[in-house]
């Protein structure tokens, strides 16, 4: 069911000068700011912890409950992370590049809220032109005197620095993003302790939020945090932008109430995915992201609640849900996504630097017909390893998660296709049809 | 979130007013381990608390010496948690109270075993043909804690084979595990990150700066701790196999740090030094030149035949024929000049038994005491054996550190390692006043350079107000005196040591002279005026003519009033006892002059030098790993050397030679072995009463004893203790799987039978309440004298007065003339992989003088002193303060014009003019 | 070049001042110098090393851990073809594959005339746009065979210069604010002076170039513009 829940963080999106001050100010711009700043720091948390804003960066921890683990201490930094990498997952890079007033806002109030003087953005290097409106907002977020010393002439005052990443998945990662921006390459830090909240950057007490969370900030300050957690249900307030792709239509990003909305909306509804392509048959979803274990036809009618897919073994994570019809081979897929994590493992730790190459090397034979009937047990094996008993949520042997979050769409492939996977075997070469170029 | 440091729920010890010393902490954690309850210390990692109990946790990552990062994950074991077990990197997380660790259940087995194939997913299997096959953690842990079989059938991941790290350094990518140990080192330990991981995820390799080559004097140290054969050295690559090897546990005598090492042979050659875990020395780090040293011991120019000279050659003859000529040579000269007339210089890298003799020789046989050990290069012998001394770990745990010597990192390498160790990562704050700030400035806490000459004069400076020490408790305060430049005479530097006394009561020193056994020569009184024990000639006289039989009449000549009576024709005879003044002592002419005229020299030593070159005698020694003994280090440490190799040829240890000589002259210095001299030390000399053979030489003092000993600090060890060192056997690969002769040391934990292996803290508390041995003279058994023990020197600031102003700049400027860790030594040019190191010699500047002068960096200078001139390269240098020049000592081989032919170490500051010259 | 320019000099020592600890700036700096020369050179890492209080080797080790800093030279235009999921499933591969025959090279390759490079990328952020392909970085989709072929040509003959900068030139906004004067990064590129999109130094308000075509087509492109629409 689609709902009228209102847009928050897309609803200037269509402007096309979205990105400059002056159509931020038009639309309501920095009055969250103001209206915080009326407000003693405790009180814009008590909204926010109302809210019920979960992170949006595919943990899914509250945002309140974040900032009120903060170690007391007389420096606090303030690290937003844009690093968006997670395969399929393109919400943030949408919001930096077309409302990044919305998300400086957002970052001024949460600094403000925790006692922060210093605030980073952490901006996918990738995105040049992201980077440039990022800078460009920060810029005049100064000169408007939303930034800088005695903000709009209080007594609150705050330096935001736009950071630009370097090219490593890696760096999403909590700490590994500190360690990144500290100058060093993107190692995370072995926990403990868990929380950047307790030690992070320099060695300060540090929240990390992510660019959309940060984004749905003014509009709670606004409009009160129990307007939020009016929208959706449960544990999962507010609206959240979910990004599709794959074999769908209408592939693109849909801000849509949490909860209420399900998969089936999302795919098949002609305002929003469209079905999948050509009229196929819907073979697998990936609901939150590659590390996310696979959903099928029977999950289409769960709503995107966060409690709801994690209790059906899967999780919402980033936000990205992708769409694989019947000519999909299940073994291609998850070797492409193997593959992924092959490349994108830092090499700190063992587990993952040579599980993620060694399931790389053995799924690329399988997809090539180079297999043996045993490689799929080794296969599962060889992820045990790295996540003991493949249960959900995972366990770890690994240093982050990045590890564990390997075995997922290997162990969805196998347990659901694994005639597949003999096929490959037995015919010595993929059975499937080769991937389509869809022309635009 | 649930906090693993978790408080406890056994013990309700607070703090109350009448017992302040009520631990606020329990002072030991209950934990189960594998099913049994045993106790750990708060804040120990379950890695090490696992071992202590006996139980070995497989590991690579991990080295005991450095910060824990837990990434290779080897180490997983199941904790318990109020969520029930997990695996956790037992090298990372710390015991908790109640906590329960299965280290070998299913689930740590199956976590173990599956990081050790994927480490063997990327690891060639090319054992056969590796340096480490036989002595690999990889190896070993694949076979106790390995899946037993591979299951990998790709390919794997190919590089270029070996490549150059840096001189000594190879590197063989395909076989890293990427366990950062060597990255690691480099930057937390040496502070010199010249090596760093390169690329991500499995790409990773170790890699350098293009151009930039890893030539820290440390890089040896990350070979012997890479656990697999990724890093290799350039003089042990291909040399034996870890079966083929025998090893002892031995000190270094590359310098006077005195690191433990393991000295490992194969068919009768050294071919390794390890660097052994010794906690108050070197905690197994060892520098390259103690490291591959040991090539001089096996160069082939190594004297193994006593050589005379006859029609003005030096032709091999028998130990019988060179011995009658030395006796005959110093027979001559006391019999027409007086025993005053025979001088001996060097012997600061000989044992303490050698040096012993050596003493007992001049003073009680030839009746001289024109001895020295130092060449004019070191501290008054008075002055380092009254000074109120700490050790290398009470200068590390003090507050402060104050460096006023030469660069430590060239000098004393080790020592510089503990105290940058410290600095960087404990908080210790050092205060570098070195005339031209040294490797320690980059983690100083102040740097306040000295004037060349002046040391004296920055004292105030540093204690008065504004200054690093303003109001500083002399007790926090550690003095590393040395001699920071050659070219300035060693009175500005006391007086240094006397005003700091003064100024910070209960003040402590070590001492920063270089030479291996300086600090024995000293306490066995090769200097001149001093006894051994301490004690200065005047107050020993007695006691040692009760002991001894004669003494010399008075106070002898120093190095140098030596090489001035043997120049000016009033020396008969001199006996160089492995020294080389030629190439050693600050002023090369004098010594030239000195060693052309006298008329009888007599060489003993190691390797025919461009002294030895000029003796009538040259008398073939045992060098290090050829001869047994003590050796004292610069804390007056003395621990046990072990023989490990047959000298060459008919080479003699020291003593012997001294026997033998005194025998010529008619005498008997009464010793037939080794143990024998030490018992008569530890009788005779009143510093080392107490050091009993068994404390020094047992297996018990590996980490050997300080001097002098203040009772129970002897670790001998309680009845029924395993005498056996412990070592960690993936920290030192290669020290576990060898065979092990002399002092008994071993690895692995997992082989005690548990329960066997007593808490760390036996030792001292099977000691507890035993009473220290009594110091009273009675105790000495005395050869039935009655004349008292004499007290060793103390300390007495105003014997140490500033000297007279320096000479007045004139010049321009002051000159520093430091050395370098390698030179043109006859030792470090004896080890074929270390004398290609020594740098040329450079003239740095700071770039404002540069330009004043209008020279180019790289350009030629001639640098003029009183003395003499020499043409050198200037190199620009910002750390050089202004007005000052530095050169290095003893970089221009010996027969070329050098720093010794324009400098007099006498002077208290020495000068020089700069002047540009056309090429 | 190699060597930062007097210019980039004056800005990473900027750079260097706005954080709280020096070596924070280490990749801001690799990415100016890339600005500069194109990629990493050796004299650009030892001035960085310099600037943050690192070693070379640190920096070098730290900028081969990103796959967007080069310590290699690579073409002055840089494909990142996306093969990720939701670009393979639209043909990635393909396109991949065309792209290496056309330029005659494989992914990881440069073109003998320095021009191209082809470099098979991770999840790029433009799902939406499968398949997506980046040039030094600015967004390109979906490109199918035809469309790459066309990005080549207009690449080749100069059409795309004031949207798509030569390699290496990123951010091409400065940091207005604590920053005694600003210089364009691109002012200091000898190889193409014309591309400079760069503001003008000194001017504070001065709007991003809108050269990205696509983050232009986003809006028209995004179906949910026309459910907004009907929404009214
Ligand atoms: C491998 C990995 C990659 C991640 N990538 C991102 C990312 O690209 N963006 C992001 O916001 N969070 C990412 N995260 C999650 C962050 O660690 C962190 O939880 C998040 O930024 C917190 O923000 P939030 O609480 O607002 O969601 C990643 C986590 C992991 C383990
Ligand atoms: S070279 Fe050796 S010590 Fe260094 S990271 Fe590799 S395996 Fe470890
Ligand atoms: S990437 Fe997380 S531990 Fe390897």
């Amino acid at each position: 069911m689609l709902t009228d829940a209102p847009r928050i963080v897309t609803r200037r999106i269509e402007h096309e000068d979205s990105h400059t001050l002056e159509r931020y100010l038009a639309t309501g711009g920095y009055d969250g700011l103001r209206k915080a700043l009326s407000m003693t720091p405790e009180q814009v948390q008590e909204e926010v912890n109302a809210a019920s804003l979960l992170g949006r960066g595919g943990a899914g921890f509250p945002a309140g409950r974040k900032w009120s683990m903060l170690r007391k201490a007389e420096t606090t930094y303030l690290v937003v992370n844009g690093d968006e990498s997670e395969p399929a997952t393109f919400k943030d890079h949408l919001l930096i590049e077309r409302d990044p007033h919305q998300i400086v806002e957002g970052t001024i109030i949460t600094a403000y809220a925790i006692g922060a003087a210093q605030a980073f953005i952490f901006c996918r290097g990738e995105f040049a032109l992201g980077l440039e409106r990022l800078t460009q907002a920060v810029n005049e977020a100064y000169s408007h005197g939303a930034l800088g010393a005695g903000i709009f002439g209080s007594g609150f005052s705050l330096d935001l620095i736009v950071h630009p990443g370097a090219g490593a998945y890696i760096c999403g990662e909590e700490t590994a993003l500190l360690e990144s921006l500290e100058g060093k390459r993107g190692f995370p830090r072995i926990k403990p302790p868990y929380f950047p909240a307790v030690i992070g950057l320099y060695g300060e007490p540090t929240v990390v939020n992510n660019v959309e969370t940060m984004s749905n900030i003014p509009w709670i300050v606004l409009n009160g945090g129990a307007a939020f957690a009016a929208l959706g249900q449960g544990t999962s307030t507010g609206t959240r932008m979910f990004a599709l792709s794959g074999h769908v239509e209408r592939p693109g990003w849909y801000e849509l109430e949490m909860s209420k909305t399900t998969f089936r909306d999302l795919i098949y509804d002609p305002s929003l995915g469209g079905g999948v392509r050509y009229g196929r048959e819907l073979k697998a979803i990936i609901p939150g992201g590659v590390s996310s274990p696979w959903f099928f036809p029977e999950h289409l009618d769960m709503g995107l609640d966060q409690d709801a897919v994690g209790k059906a073994g899967s999780m919402l994570g980033s936000g990205s849900i992708v769409v694989m019809d019947e000519t999909t081979c299940a073994v291609r897929a998850a070797w492409r996504i193997s593959r992924f994590f092959h490349r994108e493992s830092c090499g700190q730790c063992t587990p993952c630097r040579e599980g993620a190459g060694w399931i790389d090397k053995i799924m690329r034979r399988l997809e090539d017909g180079l297999g043996r009937e045993e490689d799929i047990d080794l296969l599962l094996d060889a992820c045990d390893n790295i996540s003991p008993g493949l249960s959900w949520p995972p366990r770890q042997t690994t240093i982050c998660v990045l590890g564990p979050s390997i075995p997922p769409s290997i162990v969805s492939g196998i347990h659901r296709f694994r005639d597949e996977f003999l096929l490959h075997v037995k015919e010595g070469g993929c059975p499937m049809p080769p991937d389509e170029v869809r022309h635009a | 979130m649930p906090d693993t440091t978790a408080t406890t729920t056994t013990t309700t010890t607070t703090a109350t007013p009448d017992t302040p010393e009520a631990p606020a902490k329990p002072e030991t954690l209950a934990i189960t381990l594998n099913g049994r309850e045993v106790t750990a210390q708060p804040g120990e990692l379950i890695i090490e608390a696992a071992e202590r109990h006996g139980v070995f946790i497989p590991r690579f990552c991990y080295h005991p010496r450095m910060k824990p990062v837990g990434m290779c994950r080897m180490c997983l074991v199941e904790v318990s948690s109020p969520r029930g077990p997990s695996l956790q990197p037992a090298c990372f997380v710390s015991v908790a109270d109640g906590q329960e660790i299965e280290t070998e259940s299913p689930a740590a087995r199956k976590a173990q075993e599956g990081v050790l194939e994927f480490l063997l997913v990327n690891h060639p299997l090319d054992c056969p043909v590796c340096d480490k096959g036989g002595e690999c953690p990889l190896q070993d842990q694949a076979m106790s804690h390995g899946p037993g079989e591979s299951r990998f059938i790709e390919e794997k991941r190919h590089w270029a084979k070996p490549i150059v790290l840096g001189p000594l350094t190879l590197l063989d990518r395909e076989r890293c595990i990427q366990c950062a140990r060597c990255t690691r080192f480099a930057e937390e330990i040496a502070g010199e990150p010249l090596i760093d991981f390169f690329s991500r995820g499995d790409a990773i390799e170790v890699a350098t700066f293009p151009e930039k080559p890893f030539d820290s004097y440390f890089a040896g140290n990350t070979i012997q701790i890479c656990p697999v054969g990724a890093l290799t050295s350039v003089p042990y690559r291909f040399k034996s196999r870890p079966w083929d090897l025998e090893q002892v546990e031995s000190t270094c005598t590359f310098c006077a740090v005195g690191c433990r090492v393991a000295v490992q042979s194969s068919a009768g050659k050294v071919v390794r030094f390890l660097g052994i875990d010794s906690g108050p020395v070197n905690q197994s780090w060892l520098c390259d030149r103690g490291r591959y040293g040991f090539e001089a011991v096996n160069a082939r120019e190594r004297l193994g035949q006593p050589l005379c000279r006859k029609d003005g050659e030096l032709v091999p003859v028998s130990w019988n024929e060179a011995l009658a000529d030395v006796g005959r040579g110093i027979r001559e000269a006391v019999s027409s000049q007086g025993p005053a007339s025979v001088g001996i210089i060097g012997g600061a890298r000989l044992p303490n038994e050698g040096q012993y003799a050596w003493s007992k020789l001049a003073r009680a046989v030839i009746g001289t005491d024109n001895v020295d050990a130092q060449l004019g290069d070191g501290l008054p012998a008075e002055l380092v054996v009254s000074l109120p001394q700490a050790t290398i770990d009470e200068a590390c745990h003090s507050k402060y550190v104050v460096v006023l010597a030469g660069d430590l990192r060239e000098e004393l390498p080790i020592l510089h390692l503990r105290l940058r160790t410290a600095a960087a990562h404990h908080g210790l704050l050092v205060v570098d006043c070195s005339p031209v700030p040294t490797a320690l400035a980059e983690v100083a806490a102040a740097v306040v350079p000295a004037k060349p000459g002046e040391s004296a004069a920055s004292v105030p400076d540093l204690v008065g107000s504004g200054g690093p020490l303003e109001g500083v408790d002399g007790s926090d305060v550690v003095v590393v005196l040395g001699r920071p430049s050659v070219s300035e005479s060693a009175d500005s530097v006391a007086a240094a040591a006397a005003a700091f006394v003064r100024a910070l009561p209960g003040v402590r020193f070590l001492p920063a002279l270089r030479r291996a056994n300086v600090r024995g020569a000293l306490d066995m009184g090769l200097a001149p005026g001093m006894l051994p024990g301490r004690v200065t000639l005047e107050a020993g006289r007695s006691w040692y003519e009760s002991q001894w039989g004669s003494m010399p009449a008075s106070a002898g000549l120093d190095t140098r009033a030596m090489l001035e009576a043997a120049a000016a024709g009033t020396m008969r005879v001199l006996v160089l006892l492995g020294a080389d003044p030629l190439c050693d002592f600050p002023d090369r002419d004098l010594a030239t002059r000195a060693l052309e005229r006298i008329p009888f020299l007599v060489a003993i030593g190691t390797l025919p030098t461009a002294s030895a070159q000029l003796a009538d005698v040259v008398l073939p020694a045992a060098g290090p790993t050829e001869r047994g003994g003590t050796t004292t280090n610069i804390e007056g440490r003395v621990t046990h050397l072990a023989q490990k190799v047959v000298p060459p040829g008919v080479a003699r240890q020291d003593w012997v030679i001294a026997s033998e000589i005194a025998e010529q002259l008619g005498l008997d210095l009464g010793f037939d072995h080794l143990e024998g001299i030490w018992e008569e030390i530890e009788e005779v000399v009143p510093s080392h009463f107490g050091a009993t053979v068994e404390a020094v030489y047992g297996p018990a003092g590996a980490d050997g004893v300080v001097l002098p000993v203040s009772g129970v600090g002897l670790s001998l060890l309680p009845p029924g203790a395993d005498p056996r060192r412990r070592l960690d056997p993936v920290a030192t690969p290669g020290i576990d799987s060898v065979i092990t002769q002399g002092a008994p040391m071993f690895a692995g934990f997992a082989e005690v039978p548990s329960g066997q292996v007593a808490e760390s803290v036996a030792i001292e508390e099977a000691w507890a309440g035993v009473e220290p041995p009594a110091l009273s003279a009675d105790s000495v058994r005395t050869s039935g004298s009655s004349a008292p023990r004499p007290a060793p020197a103390t300390f007495d600031p105003d014997r140490w007065p500033v000297p007279g102003a320096p000479v007045p700049d004139s010049y321009g400027f002051r000159l520093v003339a430091r050395r370098f860790l390698y030179d043109q030594g006859a030792l470090v040019q004896a080890s074929p992989s270390l004398g290609k190191l020594a740098p040329r010699q450079r003239l740095h500047l700071r770039r404002k003088e540069l330009q004043q002068l209008g020279i180019e960096d790289g350009g030629k200078v001639r640098v003029r002193s009183a003395r003499g001139e020499l043409i050198v390269p200037v190199e620009l240098d910002e750390s050089v303060p202004g007005g000052v020049a530095v050169l290095g000592f003893n970089l221009e081989p010996v027969d070329e014009p050098g720093l010794a032919s324009i400098i007099d170490a006498d002077e208290v500051a020495q000068t020089v003019r700069i002047e540009t010259v056309e090429d | 070049m190699g060597r930062l320019s007097a210019e980039n000099r004056q800005r990473a020592e900027a750079i260097v001042a706005v954080y709280p600890e020096r070596r924070s700036a280490l990749v801001p700096l690799c990415h100016l110098a890339q600005a500069q020369d194109g990629y990493l050179t050796e004299e650009a890492m030892e001035d960085i090393a310099k600037l943050c209080g690192v070693s070379p080797a640190e920096v070098r080790g730290t900028a081969s851990f990103y796959d967007m800093l080069h310590t290699e030279p690579v073409g002055r235009y840089v494909f990142a073809i996306c093969t990720n999921i939701a670009c393979m499933l639209a043909g990635a591969y393909d396109v991949l594959g065309h792209a290496e025959e056309r330029l005659g090279i494989h992914s990881g390759q440069t073109t003998p005339d320095g021009m191209f490079t082809i470099e098979e990328a991770e999840c790029l952020a433009g799902c939406d746009r499968a398949v997506c392909v980046q040039v030094n970085h600015r967004f390109f989709g979906p490109v199918d065979e035809e469309g790459f072929d066309r990005l080549v040509e207009d690449l080749s003959a100069g059409r795309l210069d004031g949207t798509v900068p030569p390699h290496g030139v990123l951010n091409r906004v400065h940091r207005a604010v604590g920053l005694p004067a600003r210089q364009p990064v691109s002012a200091t590129i000898s190889r193409n002076p014309q591309s400079a999109g760069a503001p003008p130094a000194g001017a504070l308000a001065e709007s991003a170039p809108s050269g990205d075509a696509v983050a232009k087509a986003t809006p028209e492109q995004n179906p949910r513009k026309e459910k907004e629409g009907e929404a009214g």
